[in-house]
């Protein structure tokens, strides 16, 4: 294996031969197959106790009564805390001193605010005796009216939608370009609520030590969590030590530090020992965020070569009653189909729920399986195929700001997958496909596309003098393979072999690498560590072509390769010497040098930066029974550089699995009068299964970015669910003649 | 979890007394049980666990020709029995599409029959729910239902039972072999769980301490062999319960149907055996027409209890299928999405 870096941060496309694009394998897969990765729940410090959590049945109202002696009386139940006992707090749970901070519950009233909201924590010698403890409270309410669904209270235009995007934003005149339009479409949709499913339940394993906190649990974001951490109990940062080294799933669940995590906290000062805090199942059906129900409409008018003339799309949505998170669907409208007018628009209701929060995909996912059945309708309405109706209406620039795109190969995506596919012999006409068994056989397909962003990080980078290096930042795993990504690149920084090279990452004691989340952590951290392994090789370059002893000496740190431990000349590759001579003659034990990854101002400016794909599917449904099964789904997606197709295949074919399940599966069933979600289990919280998804392909489109970052990374988290959704329904519309109007598609929408 | 006694009998008399005493419950494979005691929805005082009485885990052929499967085999083991398959092929599909590869590996005979109702509002304790208090009144009426009863239900409960397993056990004239304080005695299956009525928490013909020791099909059950089917709508390709499934059993013979066997899943509080179905088919010629006159007698009582009008049509075309499936023949080996619509798919790669 070659290993070059050149010093003088050429961009990264015009390098060749490393460990970046190597298919590697999981280096923490042997230890997770064997059970010996240690998740956050395996922690079990001395004297540690359980705390169970207590939590509301009602949806609105306060506890009236809580029955603490009966659950005290129990036999290894050691406290109850209430918000009579609940430790004193340094900040006010429900203060929002800016748009990231949520409100938590903390036991800061007798209020309820939603189901599922932690009402009391049992802290107990056993699991056991802490569980029955807290069913020994037996709570009694004084009960409000629930607030629920989308009709279930005033609707108002939100300040701010997302990360706090205007909530109606145009450009042209909409109304114009629809009266101008020869055809027009107009079509409503719903999405449901989806909850955090995340294979590892929310945990936190906590030892106090004075104002010392040492915490193992599941972050997306360590400094984050530290700093909120922090905050509510009024200590200094740098004493808040967590460790996250594996997450079984984050998916945005895990990004802000949750309620019940700190309530975990707080039991541990309570009872002055350790405790051990682990949500069961139901009970992430509440406070560690949502994705909030939408009903989208659109509107769109096409001229007589199909081409849009107006694009308008309204989202109304819901949140909780005490905070702000309004899920952005609409936006999705700005970014991919060229229209002379285009109007995005949102309204929500409060409803008594958890606050929706961010989720895989968050606005991207429920706008898309929008506008892709909508441009499926307008492409039929014109009598157009819908990949040749999305080419006319391609994007040459942002269509929303006019900025040109940073690069954008999406006309080889929809090539390559459509190929691929054997999209060209479908019939537009739907309900015209039989199989040999006679099911209805439709294809179906949508536009995948997910904002390229960076966040802020920093890593440090060690050069030993045994040649080897170490990279550290505070990185996240949330199982899509950091540890490997992430060393792949500190190799390639470093000039090292990815055996080399010590990486370490997953705590909070490590530089701050920003939060694994809005599929900007590659690209974020990974600059970081980029510039880091830079810097210390400048470093080192500086140290040997100073010294007149070095074969390098004046070569000047520009005339300077590092490639396989070993500096060399750039003019005369057989000049160079090992870092461990350099650093030896130095007499150096080692040498450090810092990176950061944020992204660069003026290309921010100057460039719309997204990640682009295509994905194909083909839907059997029974004709008598509605029940349906995708029985081939391909996409093809360019997003900039890929560290490891390995990993990158996988995040795609699990963003395209959750597109499946978001067209037929995921729904969290409120009951409506009561508010509380009836299947709040993996029994009847339905995701795709094995059998579901029996054939998916991934294909990766090449594509050099210069403008993103000096590595060319974009990110492939969650691109996958967009695209792929509507995709599913649009082949069921294709195989039926119906089309869907609600999600997740049901068996009575399609009996007839 | 409260806490409870665990006793493990060595021999039948022996659990059948320790269960005998009030608050006492049976453990077999535990897969439904121990989701119950979680959930605070049964907080048995006493745990019996039988799961290790050898004489209860035997599969024997009997004399006659019948058979007797011990409440303790495992959902798998039964399946998969080559022998139990090819003579009963449409119990074999049943059981295979139920639950997951886990869970059947642990579930038993006699715990198939008796797991509990997946109605929502039985297991959300904060809900009203007669099956579980009764007289507190019924949640699922008025609220989220459209997987709920549409036939043979009442107002004080729409639940439905969820086995697959039962389906077609009941259709073939299965038996249930219980023993009690008074000793033995054989219920029908068809008779063993009980429509709600008034007091939806009498759910089967058990009485405190009885012991459910074995299933026994009768001889003729085997005469179907060669036409018989399941089959099983759901929401999702595998690892879900019915929305509506059909057991379909039946003996052609010159195009006339000589004897046949319909019974219905996810309908009904029990597994719903149609009996005005099978009079229809009998002697009928074996044909679409037939079929669909079968499944409107089958359907004829149907009445939405909420949201699910739809799952009486759904069963009427479930019914036709099953039996135009039955009709064509036994397939020569079990299809790798067992009783699923998708079974033919070619390439089905997965094993449900
Ligand atoms: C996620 C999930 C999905 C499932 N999907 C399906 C499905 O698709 N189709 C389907 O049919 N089933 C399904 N099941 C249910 C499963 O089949 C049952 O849980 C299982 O058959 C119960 O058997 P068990 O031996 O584990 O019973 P246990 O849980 O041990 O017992 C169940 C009940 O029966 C009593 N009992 C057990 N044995 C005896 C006996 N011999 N005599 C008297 N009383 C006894 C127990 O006291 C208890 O009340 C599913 C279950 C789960 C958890
Ligand atoms: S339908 Fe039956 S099981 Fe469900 S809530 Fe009503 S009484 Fe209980």
């Amino acid at each position: 294996m070659t290993l070059e870096l050149s010093l003088n941060q050429q961009p990264a496309h015009a390098r060749q031969g490393s460990s970046i694009g190597q298919p590697l394998t999981r280096r923490d897969g042997f230890l997770k197959v064997t059970g010996a990765a240690r998740y956050a729940a395996d922690n079990h410090p001395p004297g540690m106790l359980y705390a169970v959590l207590a939590v509301s049945s009602i949806a609105r109202g306060r506890v009236a009564s809580l029955d603490v002696e009966a659950a005290k009386a129990h036999k290894g139940v050691v406290e109850v805390m209430t918000p009579q006992n609940r430790p004193a707090l340094a900040a006010d749970p429900d203060a929002k001193d800016h748009p990231f901070m949520f409100r938590l519950d903390l036991l800061q009233n007798d209020q309820v605010r939603y189901p599922n909201q932690s009402i009391a924590v049992v802290i107990a010698e056993t699991l056991e005796a802490a569980t029955e403890g807290a069913a020994l409270l037996s709570p009694r309410y004084e009960v409000l009216p629930a607030r629920v669904g989308l009709d279930g209270a005033e609707s108002f235009v939100p300040r701010g939608v997302g990360v706090g995007g205007p909530a109606v934003q145009h450009k042209g005149d909409v109304e114009a370009g629809l009266k101008s339009a020869k055809t027009r479409i107009e079509a409503t949709y719903e999405t449901p609520a989806q909850y955090h499913n995340a294979m590892e339940p929310h945990a936190i394993v906590v030892a106090w030590d004075g104002d010392t906190l040492s915490i193992d649990t599941p972050s997306q974001g360590l400094a984050m969590a530290q700093g909120r951490i922090a905050g509510l109990f009024g200590i200094a940062p740098e004493n808040v030590h967590i460790r996250s080294p594996f997450l079984g799933g984050g998916f945005g669940s895990k990004g802000m530090i949750s309620g019940p995590q700190i309530l975990g906290i707080l039991a541990a000062r309570l009872v002055g020992r350790p405790v051990k805090l682990v949500l069961r199942r139901e009970q992430m059906y509440g406070p560690v965020g949502h994705r909030a129900p939408t009903r989208q409409t659109l509107r769109m008018g096409m001229d007589g070569e199909g081409r849009l003339t107006a694009l308008d799309h309204h989202a109304k949505t819901t949140s909780s009653t005490f905070d702000d998170f309004f899920e952005p669907a609409a936006d999705a409208s700005h970014t991919l189909y060229a229209s002379p007018a285009i109007a995005t628009s949102h309204d929500a209701v409060r409803l008594d729920t958890g606050t929706p929060l961010f989720m895989r995909a968050p606005g991207e996912a429920t706008g898309s399986i929008a506008l892709e059945s909508a441009i499926d309708e307008a492409a039929y309405a014109c009598g157009m195929d819908p990949l040749e109706f999305r080419l006319r209406n391609y994007a040459e620039v942002e269509p929303m700001t006019g900025k040109p795109f940073s690069s954008k190969a999406l006309r080889e995506c929809y090539r390559q997958a459509a190929e691929t596919f054997g999209w060209a012999s479908r019939p537009l006409q739907p309900r015209l496909m039989r199989d040999a068994d006679g099911f209805l056989t439709g294809w179906g397909m949508g536009t995948a596309t997910f904002p390229a962003i960076m966040f802020q990080a920093e890593a440090r980078a060690v050069l030993k003098a045994d040649g080897s290096g170490v990279m550290e930042t505070g990185a996240q795993d949330m199982g899509q393979g950091a540890w490997t990504a992430f060393a792949q690149i500190a190799a390639d920084g470093l000039g090292l072999d990815i055996d080399q090279v010590d990486f370490r990452a997953g705590s909070s004691d490590l530089p701050n690498a920003g939060i694994a989340g809005g599929s900007g952590h590659t690209a974020t951290a990974g600059m970081a560590i980029h510039n880091a392994g830079a810097a210390v090789i400048a470093r080192l370059a500086d140290l040997a072509t100073g010294d007149e002893a070095s074969p390098l000496y004046g070569a000047g740190n520009e005339g300077v390769l590092a490639r396989g431990g070993r500096l060399y000349r750039r003019d005369d590759e057989s000049r160079g010497e090992s870092y461990a001579e350099i650093l030896t003659r130095a007499g150096l034990t080692e040498i450090e040098g810092h990176g950061k990854g944020a992204p660069d101002p003026a290309s921010q400016e100057n460039y719309a930066k997204h990640a682009h794909g295509a994905v194909f599917a083909e839907v059997k449904v029974d004709p008598d029974f509605g029940q349906i099964r995708v029985t081939r789904l391909v996409g093809a997606f360019a997003a900039g550089r890929v560290i490891n197709p390995r990993l990158v295949r996988s995040q795609y074919y699990g963003g395209m699995i959750w597109g499946v399940s978001f067209a037929l599966h995921e729904e969290a069933i409120t009951d409506r009068r009561s508010g509380r979600i009836q299947n709040a289990n993996l029994a009847e919280y339905h995701v795709p299964v094995n059998a579901d998804v029996p054939s998916v392909e991934a294909l990766l489109v090449h594509e050099d970015d210069p403008h993103v970052n000096a590595l060319g990374i974009k990110g492939v988290g969650e691109i996958g669910i967009t695209g792929t959704a509507g995709a599913v329904a649009n082949a069921v519309w294709h195989a039926t003649g119906v089309r869907p109007r609600r999600f997740p598609i049901r068996i009575e929408d399609l009996l007839g | 979890m409260r806490d409870f006694d665990y006793i493990r009998p060595a021999t039948i008399p022996d659990a059948i007394a320790a269960a005998a005493e009030p608050g006492s419950a049976y453990l077999a494979g535990g897969t439904n049980l121990l989701d119950l005691m979680k959930g605070g929805i049964t907080s048995p005082e006493r745990i019996v666990d039988i799961s290790r009485l050898p004489e209860l885990n035997r599969i024997e052929r009997l004399d006659g020709g019948g058979l007797r499967i011990g409440a303790l085999v495992r959902n798998a083991d039964l399946a998969h029995d080559p022998a139990f398959a090819k003579s009963y092929p449409a119990v074999a599909e049943a059981l295979l599409s139920g639950a997951s590869a886990q869970l059947r590996n642990a579930a038993t005979v006699g715990g198939n029959l008796l797991q509990r109702t997946r109605c929502s509002y039985f297991y959300d304790t904060a809900s009203a729910c007669n099956r579980r208090q009764p007289g507190a009144g019924c949640d699922a009426l008025g609220g989220e239902n459209r997987l709920h009863a549409v036939l043979g239900w009442s107002d004080a409960c729409i639940a439905t039972h969820p086995s697959d397993f039962c389906v077609p056990l009941v259709a073939l004239d299965a038996v249930v072999e219980i023993e009690g304080k008074k000793g033995r005695r054989h219920v029908t299956l068809e008779e063993f769980h009980r429509l709600p009525g008034e007091t939806p928490q009498r759910e089967n013909a058990l009485e405190p301490g009885d012991l459910i020791v074995a299933v026994r099909l009768p001889a003729e059950a085997a005469s179907f062999s060669a036409n018989a089917r399941y089959l099983k709508v759901r929401e999702r390709t595998s690892y879900a319960f019915a929305v509506v499934s059909a057991a379909a059993a039946l003996v052609v013979d010159g195009g006339k149907i000589r004897a046949a066997r319909l019974a219905l899943g996810g309908v009904a509080a029990k597994p719903w055996r149609a009996r005005t179905a099978e009079a229809v088919l009998l002697g009928a010629d074996a044909s679409e027409a037939t079929f669909a006159s079968a499944a409107d007698a089958a359907l004829a009582d149907a009445s939405p209890s909420g949201d699910n009008a739809f799952k009486i049509e759904l069963a009427r075309r479930i019914v036709v299928r099953a039996l135009m499936s039955a009709l064509s023949g036994t397939p020569e080996r079990l299809p790798a999405l067992p009783a699923s619509p998708f079974s033919n798919i070619p390439g089905a790669r997965h094993d449900a």
